[in-house]
């Protein structure tokens, strides 16, 4: 559990356009680390990058090295679906399997990959994942309800407890509270930083703040310019990146000068 | 009516300095659209009766003054867009109810001369060393129902597997060159596709091979891509959300599709489906060629001609017996007994849709 991702010179095409140019980090076991920058710089791009989520795009690609405890995720012969079961996903908008009932959808991930467990080991992982997304008591009688009948801020909840009963080393977040109000945001970010304690997170946000609040490394991304890559500008800790950043274009960002 | 029409002189006084108008416009009265109908009825009927004509022109002549009435009177109250609402509002409905009628009139006839026979004599009954009056069409029955359930056997899985990789799997040239067959095929006349399931089999068995299972073959033809089609739009609108965060659970791509891509969509797909069945069920000119006609019940879809309800009702109808009204009636009452079947699946698919649709109780 709870693993370190070393990226070396990463860049991600879709067909001949580079979206990303070589982002070089390293990210910490146990923190959270946040990952801003304006609309279009290729963080969410990045991110799926992580757990090769964007080859589901036709076209995309990638060069360069993710290498997750000494392994490269890129490797030849390395599965996607296996990168996948180590590195889980959560994702802007709330999106549990509507088919499903509240305890299906966090057992999906056993029983999609095939796990043969008995009825009690399913019952342990579901309230585990559910306790560990703090929803188990909100819905612990109505558990084969369907997971649509939730709230957003519950689905959203839903939904890390399915991303974490696969037991992933690494969890990522596409700006999981943008689709949620304040107090469903705080549930999220109270629940990061409980998680943290296992896992590795890497979230995107537009929220400054958000970043500010529950992260301990922050990475600013920009773009030069329509049409050209984006490019990690710096990354640090996240007080070093809110008081003293090394370059003014984060600086003028964080401020709000930016653009 | 004197409150909306008088001028509204004291709104005049708080009008604005600007010189803007007041927002507050004359309306009709709630019961304008039906007291204008029944104005509109009364008018035509009187110049209906005066030049003695029937129905028909009293219909119309009832459609045309109240669209002209009620819009003549919007106009006059409550202004130019309401007015032209009101009267593409009575066009619209005009047009629907000129839709339903060829319907309503296919219904009532078939249900009241199909009535004399619905009994139980019909449906126990072939036509062996029937003459004149009784049989029934037990065997047209059953062959109706083994040529569409071979066809739906074979249909389903190919239609469905073909709209999978269109929607999954296929993106290049070859996805294109399906869609455009797809839709070629839909167009077929289906008694070309009858011919061509009557000379796949004489090539293939020596000429005339005739047997339901050819017929099953012509249907199929006709079926598949209304199968595709439906199925394909289904899969689409899976929302791509969903196959992310089955993916990120790291699912293989298989996997995805058969445990939440297909359960997601199998309201639309089924519901399709039924439809495509009631469709081709109704089909007479490809088992008329491939299929055949005889007054005995057969089982066997693989040797043999077999009666199916839409060619009994044909051959009823164009070369009756002696007494002609016994082959009459029973060609009514297949008819109402084929559209019972296509009423019953539409329901059938009706209540899957329902049974399977993904539910948001709380």
């Amino acid at each position: 559990m709870a693993k370190r991702i070393d990226v070396k010179d990463l860049d991600i095409y879709y067909g001949s356009f580079r979206a990303v140019r070589s982002v070089s980090m390293t990210i910490q076991p146990r923190a959270v680390t946040a990952l801003i920058g304006p609309s279009g710089c290729g963080k969410s791009t990045y991110l799926r990058a992580l757990n090769r989520m964007h080859e589901l795009i036709p076209s995309a690609r990638v060069e360069g090295k993710v290498v997750m405890d000494d392994q490269d995720l890129y490797a030849p012969g390395m599965d996607p679906v296996d990168v996948r079961k180590h590195v889980g996903m959560v994702f802007q908008r709330p999106n549990p399997f509507p088919t499903m009932s509240i305890y299906d959808n966090v057992a999906a991930g056993l029983r999609l990959n095939n796990k043969r467990l008995r009825k009690s080991e399913t019952d342990e992982v579901v309230e585990e994942s559910l306790r560990g997304a703090n929803l188990w008591e909100e819905v612990k009688d109505r558990l084969r309800k369907p997971g649509s009948g939730l709230s957003g801020g519950q689905q959203q909840r839903l939904c890390i407890a399915r991303a974490i009963a696969v037991r992933p080393d690494v969890l990522l977040m596409d700006e999981p509270c943008s689709a949620l109000d304040p107090i469903s945001t705080h549930a999220v970010e109270d629940l990061m930083a409980q998680l943290k304690e296992n896992y590795t997170i890497v979230i995107v946000t537009h929220n400054m703040q958000q970043a500010a609040r529950v992260s301990n490394y922050t990475g600013f991304f920009n773009i030069a310019g329509t049409g050209q890559p984006g490019e990690l500008v710096e990354i640090d800790e996240t007080p070093t990146i809110f008081s003293t950043p090394t370059h003014t274009a984060t600086e003028e960002y964080i401020s709000g000068r930016f653009g | 009516m004197s409150t909306t029409t008088s001028p509204p002189t004291p709104t005049e006084s708080v009008e604005p300095p600007n010189g803007t108008k007041s927002l507050v416009r004359g309306t009709l009265p709630r019961w304008a659209s039906w007291g204008a109908l029944g104005a509109a009825a009364v008018l035509a009927g009187l110049i209906v009766r005066l030049l003695g004509f029937g129905v028909t022109p009293f219909v119309l002549s009832t459609a045309v003054l109240y669209a002209i009435g009620i819009s003549g009177w919007s106009r006059w109250v409550e202004g130019g867009r309401k007015a032209t609402d009101r009267a593409f509002t009575a066009l619209v409905a005009s047009a629907f109810l000129l839709a339903l009628t060829p319907l309503v009139s296919v219904v009532v006839t078939v249900i009241s001369r199909g009535l004399d026979r619905f009994d139980g004599q019909f449906f126990t009954y072939s036509m062996r060393g029937v003459v004149g009056d009784g049989g029934g069409a037990y065997h047209a029955i059953m062959g109706t129902l083994i040529t569409s359930g071979l066809a739906t056997l074979m249909s389903v899985p190919i239609g469905l597997a073909t709209a999978i990789y269109l929607v999954e799997y296929g993106h290049g040239r070859l996805s294109r060159a399906i869609t455009f067959f797809v839709d070629v095929m839909t167009g077929i006349p289906s008694i070309v596709a009858g011919l061509f399931a009557y000379a796949l089999f004489a090539l293939v068995f020596g000429p005339g091979t005739v047997n339901g299972f050819a017929g099953a073959v012509a249907l199929s033809v006709l079926m598949i891509p209304i199968v595709v089609r439906s199925s394909e739009e289904m899969l689409k609108i899976v929302p791509d959300d969903l196959r992310e965060a089955a993916f990120a659970l790291g699912t293989p791509k298989w996997k995805v599709i058969v445990r939440v891509v297909l359960p997601t969509a199998v309201a639309g797909i089924s519901t399709g489906v039924t439809l495509a069945i009631a469709r081709v069920v109704g089909e007479t000119a490809p088992l008329l060629i491939a299929t055949g006609a005889t007054g005995s019940t057969n089982f066997n879809p693989f040797s043999g001609q077999m009666a199916t309800l839409s060619v009994f009702s044909y051959y009823e109808y164009a070369s009756p017996g002696v007494p002609v009204d016994p082959s009459l009636d029973r060609a009514w009452t297949a008819a109402l007994t084929l559209m019972l079947i296509v009423m019953v699946l539409n329901l059938v698919a009706r209540s899957i849709s329902l049974l399977f649709a993904p539910k948001a109780g709380r």
